[in-house]
């Protein structure tokens, strides 16, 4: 089950923590795939360490034209495309009577319009081809909202309506359109924790502890899977039982 | 461009997009009365018009072209 096999995907922000282990994980099940960031140099040690069934193709997914081009030269690296993970995410917090425009504006651009346009040019292959799966990693913020991120969390639940709207577009061609919304995922940003924060954190969560980024990964292998046909417009919550919606 | 190489291109199109019968595609033919077409179908065909033709089709022209027909004249009109 869950076998990936000659299966071609793009991943954004694979540079980063839960990309990188999105990466593996499809990469684990046999999918040949495209690691997108704009760091060059992590994108290669994943690539080294992943070895063949491997492509980099770095891109800023804050200029708008970068975006557009991204899907034709992922299709052209591995001759289609079948998975599209739009991972890449940024945070800006700040309460919202001080939140600056441009804090706003970038955190919609890079989380949400670029997940658009990605699945957007995505889409025309998918059709053509009858088969096809986006999955987008929104948050548990998304749906449950989270002072001074106002911004994010707009971006995260503008994800999870984007999918849905998709998925009921294109759901009679066999292309599948889901998010996942991990909790809070151990990374270098929560690792930077300090100890009493850390404590009120994993109050919330009924499993005490924190996340990790191959929980979130399989979650992502699992919507890629053909297993998954049936399963669309839906958001997967990976988040400990913080919270149960 | 002449208006029957045009034709021959269109038709050519639909039949690979709508996956039907070449005798089918006549020009009266209509994308989904006639030939099968859902409405993502006629979006496909549209956007198929426009990247072999390098033309834009805008919304509101698009709703016109209900058949084969539509399609060439709207397209020999673009393209001359
Ligand atoms: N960690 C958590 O607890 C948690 C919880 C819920 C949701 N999430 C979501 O999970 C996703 C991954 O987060 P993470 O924890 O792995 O964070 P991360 O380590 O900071 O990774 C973020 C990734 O996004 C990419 N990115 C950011 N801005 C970009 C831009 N302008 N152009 C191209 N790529 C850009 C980064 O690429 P470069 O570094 O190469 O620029 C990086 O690969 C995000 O969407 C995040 O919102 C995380």
């Amino acid at each position: 089950m869950f076998s990936l096999q000659n299966r071609r995907a793009l991943v954004t922000g694979a540079s980063g923590g839960i990309g990188s282990a999105i990466a593996q994980g499809l990469h684990a099940q046999g999918a040949t795939v495209a690691l997108s960031g704009t760091r060059q140099e992590a994108l290669a040690a994943l690539a080294e360490k992943l070895g063949e069934r491997t492509h980099i193709l770095a891109a800023d997914l804050a200029d708008a034209e970068a975006v557009d081009a991204l899907v034709g030269r992922a299709e052209e690296a591995m001759g289609g495309l079948d998975i599209l993970v739009n991972n890449a995410g940024l945070t800006r917090d700040g309460l919202s009577m001080r939140m600056s425009d441009a804090d706003w504006e970038i955190v919609i651009k890079v989380n949400l319009e670029a997940a658009f346009r990605l699945s957007r040019a995505a889409l025309r292959s998918m059709m053509r081809q009858r088969f096809g799966r986006i999955i987008g990693i929104t948050s548990v913020v998304g749906v449950t909202g989270n002072p001074g991120q106002a911004n994010y969390a707009a971006s995260k639940a503008g994800m999870i309506g984007m999918s849905k709207a998709l998925a009921q577009e294109v759901a009679t061609r066999s292309v599948t359109v889901n998010c996942v919304a991990p909790g809070f995922i151990e990374s270098a940003m929560t690792d930077a924790i300090n100890d009493k924060l850390r404590e009120s954190i994993l109050a919330k969560i009924p499993a005490a502890r924190l996340g990790r980024g191959e929980e979130i990964a399989a979650a992502v292998v699992y919507l890629a899977s053909d297993e998954a046909a049936y399963v669309t417009g839906q958001t997967l919550h990976v988040n400990g039982g913080m919270a149960m919606i | 461009m002449s208006d029957s190489n045009i034709e021959e291109r269109v038709k050519k199109i639909v039949v690979e997009h709508l996956g039907v019968e070449e005798e089918k595609v006549a020009n009266d033919a209509s994308f989904i009365d006639d030939l099968g077409a859902d409405s993502l179908d006629t979006v496909e065909l549209v956007m198929a018009f426009e990247e072999e033709f390098g033309v834009e089709i805008p919304d509101d022209a698009a709703e016109t072209i209900l058949t084969v027909g539509d399609a060439v004249r709207f397209l020999g009109k673009s393209t001359a």
